[in-house]
């Protein structure tokens, strides 16, 4: 038995979402810093202006990983939705309008990214996410599903921040 | 940075990750899941505890690339597969070796296969990195 439907299958390429950010801030990058490092001091190139001014990028810039979407986006505007709807396994048919697989669990595949420009403060950046794939498999915990999206982040200038394509595994 | 070469270990990246790391990074990604916040949740999921991010392990092979490259160095690309949860107690270990070492426009271009471990030395979450940095 399938776990991908001839409508999920005919979705691959449409566009998931689209978010543009808020400015990026130095607390955003700093606080980005603190996390991902702890318990110890990141790397000052994050948090300290004076030093970031004296390296290649001549002033501070984000970790190529950090996440300028968290919490609130100025497009879509407004808190996002909590908790559970961003956690459902069917987020993804339901952002295309299609049956969902219903699936109960959902686990990160994995991750594979293309590094553009650095983020750095005062930086808008625009994510737009679309469906690149689905795939399925017999795991050990039953039948999984694999669905992969494409997101491309670009900032105020157009320049490519990173190309990420994530896989979401189900089941 | 002196000669590198195909084989090479880079410095590793070691953290002992539980609660007070997984709650720093939901707060800063927004990523409040039950299977990161509440060992119940995790056992639900088929795991013997809680588990933390497959993003801060993420965050931990972007972390043992910056160490050893310095602010000069540009990670180019990287990738991984989440394999093993990093549950609670567990010492994770992020490490890369070299696998070729090429250039491009006067820098020198390295690629590493890239990987956090548990104690015991299984992948949890194994990728490949292309990096530069000058010559």
């Amino acid at each position: 038995m399938t776990l991908i439907s001839e409508a999920m299958q005919a979705a691959v390429g449409r566009e998931l979402s689209r978010a543009v950010s808020y400015p990026i801030s130095v607390s955003d990058i700093r606080k980005w810093a603190i996390a991902v490092y702890y318990p110890e001091e990141p790397p000052r190139l994050f948090w300290d202006e004076a030093y970031a001014a004296t390296t290649v990028h001549r002033g501070i810039v984000a970790p190529e990983e950090f996440n300028p979407f968290a919490w609130m986006t100025a497009e879509p505007s407004g808190v996002p939705p909590s908790g559970a709807s961003r956690v459902d396994p069917d987020r993804t048919e339901r952002l295309l309008g299609i049956e969902p697989p219903g699936l109960k669990f959902m686990l990160n595949g994995g991750i594979d990214v293309e590094y553009g420009v650095r983020m750095r403060p005062g930086d808008v950046i625009t994510s737009v996410q679309s469906l690149a794939g689905y795939r399925e498999r017999e795991g050990r915990l039953g039948q999984m599903l694999f669905s992969t999206s494409e997101n491309v982040w670009t900032n105020q200038r157009g320049e490519v921040v990173r190309r990420y394509q994530g896989t979401v595994i189900r089941y | 940075m002196a000669d590198i070469a195909v084989g090479d270990e880079i410095p590793p990246f070691v953290r002992e990750p539980g609660f007070h790391h997984w709650n720093r990074y939901a707060a800063v990604n927004d990523e409040f899941v039950p299977i990161h916040m509440d060992n119940e949740a995790g056992r639900a999921a088929g795991y013997p505890s809680a588990f933390g991010q497959g993003n801060l392990q993420w965050s931990y092979l972007h972390n043992v690339l910056r160490q050893w490259l310095g602010d000069d160095g540009t990670i180019e690309h990287l990738s991984c597969s989440f394999r093993g949860a990093n549950v609670k107690g567990q010492t994770v270990t992020a490490r890369g070796r070299v696998t070729a070492v090429t250039g491009r426009d006067g820098r020198r271009v390295v690629e590493l296969d890239v990987w956090t471990e548990n104690d015991a030395g299984q992948p949890l979450a194994p990728g490949t990195a292309r990096v530069s940095l000058p010559a």
